[in-house]
C-alpha cells in the first residue's frame, strides 16, 4: 500500500517538457491578450465581443489543461478525465439552473 | 477579552436546560469517573484515540451516532409533548423561542450528527473489508475525518449549555438566519458546527471514492464489486459533488454576518431566495447520500437471508448510477411555492417522479431476490421487510408532493413532514439499525441478543406508524408545521395518537439500549468463533471476527460475484499455513484530534467573537498539520512472525466453530 | 458451517489491485481539486444573480481598472510557467534548480496577491467595500475567496521549500510538489474564468 518509490513518482500525471510549457505560456498569452483587447478597445457590438470573449476563455482553460496539467486520454489519465468531465457536468448543471430559476423568480417579482 | 461569552451564556433561567445539563454531566461524570477507576485512558488513547484503522474509526462514528440518536430523540420527545399539550389553545410547557431551538436541533442532530455518522461508519467498517484490501486509501484523513466530525458535535452540544441555538429551522433561511433577525449566536453555532464536520464529511467522500477506484483486490473489477460497495461508491460521488456548495452556501452565510455583506439580507441589494436555492442543491443529494448506502445494506441482507444471490445486480448497478445523476436536477421541488413560475416548476416536477422510478426498479429486484429463495427470518431480514413496506408508502407521497399543484396545498404542512420522516425512518434509519445488527458480530465478535432485537424492531415498526400517519392526515386537514400552539379541536386525537407512537418507538429504543447491554454482558456466550455467523456472501465474512487489524494476510483474488460465497462453494480459504509475509502498515497518531482540538476552539472562538482566540486557534491548527507534514516515522512493517500468530489463532477458532 | 478446506489456492505477493502511495495521494488531490471546482462554481452562480444589484452604488464599469487586472494576470501565469520549469527540474533530480523555480514562483505569486490587496484596499477606502451592494459583496467573495486559496498555496509553497531545502527530493516531497503542481495550475484556470466573468464581461 505504501510501496516507496523512487524519486521519480509517476504521480498519476505524465510528466511536461520544456516544449509543452512553453507552447502553453505562449497560446495563453494570446488567448488572454486579445480579449483583453476587445474589450479595452471595443471595435466588435457589444455581444458579439462578449460571446468571444467567452469563447477564448474556455479555449484558453482547454490549453491549460493539455499543457500545465498535462491532462489527456492516456489510459493513467482515464480516471482523473472522467472525474473532470463529471465535475463539469455537475458545475454546468448548478449554474444553469440555478440562473434559469433565480431568473424566473426575479422575474415573477416583476423587477424592472 | 472574551468577545460576548459571560456567565449570563449559561441559561440559569431555564429549568429544562439546566435539568438536562445535571443529568448529562452527571453521566459524563460517571463515565470519566470509571475509566479513570480502570486505568483505561492508556488503552482507549492507543487503542482507539489515535487509531488510524478503518474498523475502529467506524465503530467510533456509530457510538456517537447513537448517543446523538438520544439527543435527537428527545428533541422529538419534547416537540410531540409540546403539540399534544397546546393543541386546545393552551401554552403548553415550552415557549416559542426555546421550541424553536429544539425543532431546529432535532433536524441538524438527525441529518448531520446521526444519520450522515452511521453512514459513515457502516462504510468505514464494511467497505475497505469488502473489496479485499487492506485499510482505506488515506487512513490519516479518515482519522481527521471523524475527530473533524466530534468537534461539529461538540459544538451542537455546547450550545445547549453555553448560549443558545439556531431557531431558523435545520436549513436556516434567511433573512430569519442572517444578523438582523438572528443577532445571537445560534445561527453561528450551526454554521460552525455544520462547517467543521462537513469538511470532515468531504474528505470521507474522497477517501472512499479513492479506495473502491484504486484498492480493490485482484480481479475484483468494477461490476464484481458487492452492491453495497457501489452504493458507497455512489454516495462518496454525491458528497464530492454536493458538499461543496453546502460549504459555499454557509461561508457566504457567514459572511454576511460577520463581515456585514449582502448576499442574502433584505436591503443593499441582497437576495435571500438564493440561499433557499443553493441549500436545496445541496439539500437534494444530501438525503440521497442518507438513502443510497441503506440501499446497499438491504441489497446483502436480501441476498444473505434469502440463501440467494441478488436478482438484478446490473439493473440494481445503474439504478444507483441513475439516482446519483439524477439527484442533481431535482432540488427545485423543495421550493415549489417560492415563486419560479409553471415553466421551471414544470421541469423539476417530472425530473422528481422520473427519481422515483430507478427507486422502484430496485424494490422489485429485492422482491425478486425474496422470490423462491429460502428465506430467513432473521433480524435483519425483519428491518429490510418493514422497510420495503415503509419505505414504499413514503416514495409514493413523495411522487404526490412532486406535483407541483399538489405541493402548492401541502409545502411544509405535516403532510410534507409525514412523507420524509417516512422515507428516513422507514428508508434510512431502517437500513442502519439492519447493518448495525447484521454487521456487528464481524465488528465486535459477538452477536446480539436476538429477542431484544426483534422486540427493538416491532415498536419501531408499529411506533413509527403510530407516530407519523395521522401526520399525513393533519396535512390535509391543514396543520402547518413547526407550530408551537395552536387551537384547532380536531388535530388533538390524531396527535394524541401520533404520542402513543413516540411512546412506543421511546420502547424500542429502550430495547436497542438493553440489548447492547445485555449482549455485551454476555459476550462471551454470544461469541462467534465462525467470522460467518449469518453464511454470508461477500468478503467482509471471511476474515476473523473481529477482522485483524491488518484484515486480510493475503489479499485474496476474485473471479466473480459474491466472492466469499464462491469460496465456500469452492470449499477454497483465504487462509495459508505458511509463507506468512510482512505487512505495511500506517501508524496510530493523535494529530488527527490535536487539530481537530484546535478547530473546536477556534470555532468556539468565532461563535462568541474572541477574535484573538481564533486567530489562536486557527494558527494552531494549520502549525499542527505543518508539524504532521514533517513526520516522518508515519508507517511501520508489521513482522511476518506476527502475521503467522495472529492466523494461526484464527485457525484454531475456525476448528472450534 | 461450511467445510474450509485450507488450501494454497491465491495470489500473488505483492500488493495488489492499486498504485504506489505517490500516485495515489496525486489522484486523490486531482479529486479534492473537482470539489474545490465546484466551490467556486457556486460562488460564481452567486456572483452572476447579484451582479446587477449595485443598491445605488458603483456597477462593474466603474470600478474595473484592465490594465491593471491584464498585469495581475500575466504575473500569474508566468508564475505557471515557472512552476512548470521546477517540476522539470524535479524530474532531473535537480533540487538546487526546483528551489530556485520555486522561489521565483513565489516571489510572482506574492506580486499577484500584493496587487489584489491593493486594488482591494482601492475600492474599500472609497467606499465601495464589500458591504457596500451586493454586485461588491460577490465579488470580494470571488476574487477574495481566490485570492485566499492562492495565499494558501504560498503557505505551502514556503513549507515545502523548506522541506525540500532540509531533505532533498525524496518521494515524498516529489509527490507533494506534483500536488502544488495541480493547485498552482488548476488556481490559474479560475483566474481565467473570473477574469473572463468578472473583469471583462464586467467592462464590455
Amino acid at each position: 500500500m505504501y510501496k516507496q518509490s523512487q524519486i521519480h513518482s509517476s504521480a498519476g500525471t505524465s510528466h511536461g517538457s520544456s516544449r509543452s510549457y512553453m507552447i502553453g505560456f505562449i497560446v495563453s498569452v494570446v488567448l488572454t491578450v486579445i480579449p483583453f483587447a476587445l474589450v479595452m478597445y471595443p471595435s466588435l457590438p457589444r455581444h458579439v465581443t462578449a460571446w468571444a470573449v467567452v469563447a477564448l476563455g474556455v479555449v484558453q482553460v482547454f490549453a491549460h489543461l493539455k499543457y500545465f496539467l498535462h491532462l489527456d486520454t492516456a489510459q493513467e489519465q482515464r480516471w482523473n478525465l472522467i472525474a473532470l468531465i463529471f465535475s463539469v457536468i455537475i458545475i454546468v448543471l448548478l449554474v444553469g439552473l440555478s440562473l434559469w430559476i433565480m431568473n424566473s423568480i426575479h422575474h415573477n417579482m416583476l423587477a424592472h | 477579552m472574551f468577545g460576548k461569552l459571560s456567565w449570563d451564556a449559561i441559561p440559569t433561567t431555564e429549568p429544562i436546560v439546566i435539568y438536562t445539563l445535571a443529568v448529562v454531566g452527571l453521566i459524563g461524570l460517571a463515565l470519566v469517573g470509571s475509566i479513570t477507576w480502570k486505568r483505561k485512558w492508556g488503552y482507549l488513547w492507543r487503542e482507539w484515540f489515535t487509531s488510524v484503522d478503518h474498523k475502529k474509526i467506524g465503530c467510533m462514528y456509530i457510538i456517537v451516532a447513537l448517543v446523538m440518536l438520544l439527543r435527537g430523540f428527545s428533541d422529538a420527545i419534547m416537540m410531540r409533548t409540546q403539540q399534544a399539550m397546546a393543541a386546545s389553545g393552551g401554552p403548553g410547557y415550552l415557549p416559542p423561542d426555546h421550541y424553536d431551538q429544539i425543532f431546529t436541533a432535532h433536524g441538524v442532530i438527525m441529518i448531520f450528527f446521526m444519520a450522515m455518522p452511521f453512514v459513515v461508519g457502516l462504510m468505514n467498517i464494511v467497505v475497505p473489508l469488502q473489496i479485499g484490501a487492506r485499510d482505506v486509501a488515506y487512513p490519516f484523513l479518515n482519522a481527521l475525518s471523524f475527530w473533524l466530525f466530534v468537534v461539529g458535535a461538540a459544538l451542537v452540544n455546547i450550545s445547549l449549555g453555553v448560549g443558545e441555538f439556531a431557531r431558523t429551522g435545520w436549513v436556516a433561511y434567511p433573512p430569519l438566519s442572517g444578523l438582523a433577525y438572528s443577532p445571537g449566536v445560534g445561527v453561528d453555532y450551526y454554521i460552525w458546527s455544520l462547517q467543521i464536520s462537513g469538511i470532515g464529511t468531504l474528505l470521507t467522500g474522497l477517501n472512499f471514492f479513492v479506495t473502491i477506484l484504486k484498492m480493490r483486490t485482484e480481479g475484483m473489477s468494477l461490476f464484481k464489486m458487492p452492491v453495497f460497495t457501489w452504493t458507497a461508491l455512489c454516495t462518496s460521488i454525491l458528497i464530492l459533488a454536493a458538499f461543496p456548495i453546502l460549504t459555499a452556501t454557509l461561508f457566504m452565510l457567514s459572511l454576511d454576518r460577520y463581515l456585514d455583506m449582502h448576499f442574502f439580507t433584505n436591503e443593499a441589494g441582497g437576495n435571500p431566495m438564493m440561499y433557499v436555492n443553493l441549500i436545496w442543491a445541496w439539500g437534494h443529494p444530501e438525503v440521497y447520500i442518507l438513502i443510497l448506502p441503506a440501499f446497499g445494506i438491504f441489497s446483502e441482507i436480501a441476498a444473505t437471508f434469502s440463501s440467494k444471490r441478488l436478482f438484478g445486480y446490473a439493473s440494481l448497478v445503474w439504478a444507483t448510477i441513475a439516482i446519483t445523476i439524477l439527484s442533481f436536477i431535482v432540488w427545485l421541488h423543495h421550493f415549489f411555492t417560492m415563486g419560479a413560475g409553471a415553466n421551471v416548476n414544470a421541469f423539476f416536477g417530472i425530473m422528481t417522479m422520473i427519481i422515483a422510478v430507478p427507486t422502484g426498479v430496485k424494490i422489485f429486484t429485492w422482491l425478486f431476490t425474496m422470490y423462491r429463495g429460502r428465506v430467513r427470518f432473521e433480524t435483519p431480514m425483519l428491518w429490510t421487510l418493514g422497510f420495503i413496506v415503509t419505505f414504499s408508502i413514503g416514495g409514493m407521497t413523495g411522487v404526490l408532493l412532486a406535483v407541483p399543484g399538489a405541493d402548492f396545498l401541502l409545502h411544509n404542512s405535516l403532510f410534507l413532514i409525514a412523507h420524509f420522516h417516512n422515507v428516513i425512518i422507514g428508508g434510512a434509519v431502517f437500513g442502519y439499525m439492519a447493518g448495525l445488527t447484521y454487521w456487528f458480530p464481524k465488528a465486535f465478535g459477538f452477536r446480539l441478543n436476538d429477542r431484544l432485537g426483534r422486540i427493538a424492531f416491532w415498536c419501531w415498526l408499529t411506533g413509527f406508524y403510530f407516530a407519523f400517519m395521522p401526520s399525513y392526515v393533519l396535512g390535509f386537514m391543514g396543520m402547518t408545521r413547526r407550530l408551537n400552539h395552536f387551537n384547532n379541536p380536531e388535530w388533538r386525537p390524531w396527535l394524541m395518537l401520533e404520542l402513543v407512537g413516540v411512546g412506543i418507538i421511546l420502547c424500542g429504543v429502550a430495547a436497542q439500549a438493553l440489548q447492547l447491554y445485555v449482549s455485551i454482558r454476555n459476550r462471551h456466550a454470544y461469541r462467534d468463533l465462525s467470522g460467518d455467523p449469518w453464511d454470508a456472501r461477500t468478503l467482509e465474512w471471511a476474515t476473523a471476527s473481529p477482522p485483524p487489524f491488518y484484515n486480510f494476510a493475503e489479499q485474496p483474488k476474485v473471479d466473480d460475484l459474491d466472492a466469499y460465497w464462491g469460496m465456500k462453494e469452492r470449499a477454497v480459504s483465504t487462509l495459508k499455513h505458511t509463507d506468512y509475509r510482512s505487512i505495511h502498515m500506517p501508524r496510530n497518531t493523535s494529530s488527527g484530534l490535536v487539530i481537530s482540538v484546535f478547530a473546536l476552539i477556534c470555532s468556539f472562538a468565532l461563535v462568541w467573537h474572541i477574535w484573538w482566540m481564533a486567530i489562536v486557534g486557527l494558527v494552531a491548527s494549520i502549525v499542527a498539520v505543518i508539524v504532521r507534514s514533517y513526520d516522518d516515522d508515519i508507517d511501520y512493517f508489521v513482522p511476518a512472525e506476527e502475521v503467522a500468530r495472529i492466523e494461526k489463532a484464527r485457525l484454531k477458532d475456525l476448528a472450534e466453530a | 458451517m461450511s467445510n474450509i478446506v485450507i488450501e494454497k489456492d491465491i495470489a500473488h505477493n505483492h500488493e495488489q489491485g492499486h498504485e504506489d502511495a505517490g500516485s495515489l495521494s496525486v489522484f486523490g488531490f486531482w479529486i479534492y481539486l473537482m470539489t474545490d471546482c465546484i466551490l467556486f462554481a457556486t460562488l460564481f452562480a452567486g456572483y452572476a444573480v447579484l451582479r446587477d444589484s449595485v443598491a445605488g452604488g458603483p456597477s462593474t464599469v466603474d470600478i474595473f481598472e484592465l490594465p491593471y487586472v491584464l498585469a495581475e494576470t500575466a504575473l500569474l501565469l508566468v508564475s505557471s510557467i515557472t512552476y512548470g520549469y521546477a517540476m522539470l527540474a524535479m524530474n532531473r533530480n535537480d533540487p538546487a534548480h526546483v528551489l530556485r523555480w520555486l522561489a521565483v514562483t513565489f516571489v510572482l505569486g506574492c506580486g499577484f496577491i500584493g496587487m489584489e490587496i491593493n486594488e482591494f484596499h482601492h475600492l474599500i477606502a472609497q467606499g465601495y467595500g464589500p458591504s457596500r451592494s451586493g454586485l461588491l459583496t460577490a465579488f470580494f467573495t470571488l476574487v477574495g475567496t481566490h485570492g485566499a486559496h492562492v495565499l494558501t498555496g504560498l503557505v505551502w509553497m514556503a513549507v515545502l521549500m523548506a522541506q525540500v531545502w532540509q531533505r532533498g527530493l525524496t518521494s515524498t516531497n516529489t509527490t507533494r510538489l506534483s500536488c502544488l503542481s495541480l493547485f498552482w495550475h488548476f488556481l490559474d484556470v479560475v483566474w481565467i474564468c473570473v477574469f473572463t466573468v468578472v473583469y471583462l464581461l464586467g467592462v464590455v
